[in-house]
C-alpha cells in the first residue's frame, strides 16, 4: 500500500508539471483532471472517503468540464 | 538584479519558516482534545453512526449553513456573469450531436446516476459521503446529459423552485430548533433512534437531504449557465 502510494505520488508530480507544459490546453485540462483523481485516490487511501468523493465528483468532473467548455469558446493552442 | 535578491530573501524566509513549522510539528500523535470529545461523545449526543456528520451538521451546523451560503453566492456570481437573455435558437438548432452510443448510453446511465447520488445523501448519517457529495454526483448526471444533449435545456425555473425550497427547508429546521424547543440554533429536536438505523440522528438526515437539493440544483444551474454561454448565446454585443 506504502509503495503504490508513492508511485501514485510521483505520477501527480508529473501529471502536475505537465498540465502546466502542455501547450494543448485540453491536453493540459486532462492531466489536471488526472492530478484530481489520484489526489482522491490518495484520501482514499488516507481513510477518508468523504473528501474522496467530493474530489473525484467536484474536481475531476465538474472542474475539467467547466475548463473544457471555456478552452472550446476561446483557443485550443497555447501561443 | 535588486528583484532578483528580493525575491531570493523572500523564498528563503518562506522555505525557513515551513522548515522550522515542519520540525516542530509532532507528526504521529493525536493531540487533537476536541476530536477526542467528539469520538467519544458522538452517538450518545447525536444519535449518527457518522462521526463526519454529526461534526459538521450538529456540532459545526451554523458553518454548514454558512457554507451553503457561499455556494449560493457562487452560482448567483455565475449566473450573473453568464446568463443568457436572447436565446439563438437557430444555433442551438445547428448543434452537431454526438453519435447514437453516447446518445442513448447517457440515457440510460443518468437515472442510476441520480439513484447514486440520492443514496448517499440519504444515508449521509450512516455511511461516509453527504448533501455536498451526493449533490455534486447528480450534478455530474445532468453535465453528461448536456454534453450528449448540447441543445437542450434544463428548466431554469424548476431548479430555482427546488433550490429556494431546500434552502428554507435548512434554515426553517434551524430557526424552529431555537424558537420552540431548545435555546440554540439547529437544536436537534426530534428523537435519536437507533443507532444505524435509517430514521435515525433527529433532524440531521432531513437536512442532509436538503442540502443534496440544493446542491445539485446549484451546481447543475452553473454547469447550465456554461453550456448555454457555450452553445446558444445570439452574436457578439
Amino acid at each position: 500500500m506504502i509503495y503504490a502510494s508513492w508511485l501514485l505520488i510521483i505520477a501527480m508530480i508529473v501529471l502536475a508539471i505537465l498540465s502546466i507544459e502542455f501547450k494543448d490546453l485540453i491536453a493540459a485540462v486532462v492531466a489536471m483532471g488526472a492530478v484530481s483523481l489520484i489526489i482522491s485516490l490518495l484520501f482514499l487511501f488516507l481513510q477518508a472517503p468523504d473528501v474522496a468523493m467530493a474530489e473525484a465528483s467536484i474536481g475531476a468532473a465538474l472542474t475539467m468540464a467547466i475548463y473544457i467548455i471555456v478552452v472550446r469558446k476561446t483557443e485550443r493552442r497555447e501561443k | 538584479m535588486i528583484r532578483k535578491i528580493t525575491y531570493g530573501i523572500f523564498l528563503g524566509i518562506i522555505v525557513l519558516s515551513l522548515v522550522l513549522f515542519f520540525v516542530a510539528f509532532p507528526f504521529g500523535k493525536n493531540k487533537m482534545a476536541v476530536g477526542k470529545y467528539y469520538l467519544k461523545n458522538d452517538i450518545k449526543q447525536t444519535g449518527a453512526a457518522n462521526v463526519v456528520t454529526a461534526v459538521t451538521l450538529d456540532y459545526r451546523g451554523f458553518d454548514t449553513l454558512g457554507e451553503v451560503t457561499v455556494l449560493f453566492a457562487a452560482a448567483a456570481g455565475v449566473a450573473i456573469l453568464f446568463y443568457v437573455l436572447e436565446e439563438d435558437k437557430k444555433k442551438r438548432e445547428r448543434q452537431v450531436y454526438p453519435n447514437f452510443i453516447v446518445r442513448v448510453g447517457s440515457r440510460i446511465i443518468f437515472p442510476f446516476i441520480l439513484l447514486f447520488g440520492s443514496y448517499i445523501f440519504i444515508h449521509g448519517h450512516l455511511t461516509p459521503g453527504g448533501g455536498f457529495q451526493g449533490g455534486s454526483i447528480i450534478a455530474s448526471g445532468f453535465l453528461l446529459l448536456y454534453l450528449a444533449y448540447p441543445g437542450e435545456r434544463v428548466n431554469r425555473n424548476k431548479l430555482s423552485i427546488v433550490e429556494g425550497l431546500a434552502g428554507i427547508t435548512f434554515a426553517g429546521l434551524g430557526l424552529w430548533g431555537l424558537f420552540t424547543q431548545g435555546n440554540s440554533f439547529l437544536f436537534n429536536f426530534l428523537p435519536k433512534g437507533q443507532l444505524n438505523m435509517i430514521f435515525s440522528a433527529g433532524i440531521l438526515p432531513i437536512i442532509y437531504i436538503a442540502i443534496g437539493f440544493k446542491v445539485a440544483s446549484e451546481f447543475a444551474g452553473i454547469v447550465d449557465d456554461m453550456m448555454c454561454e457555450a452553445v446558444c448565446s445570439g452574436g457578439e454585443k
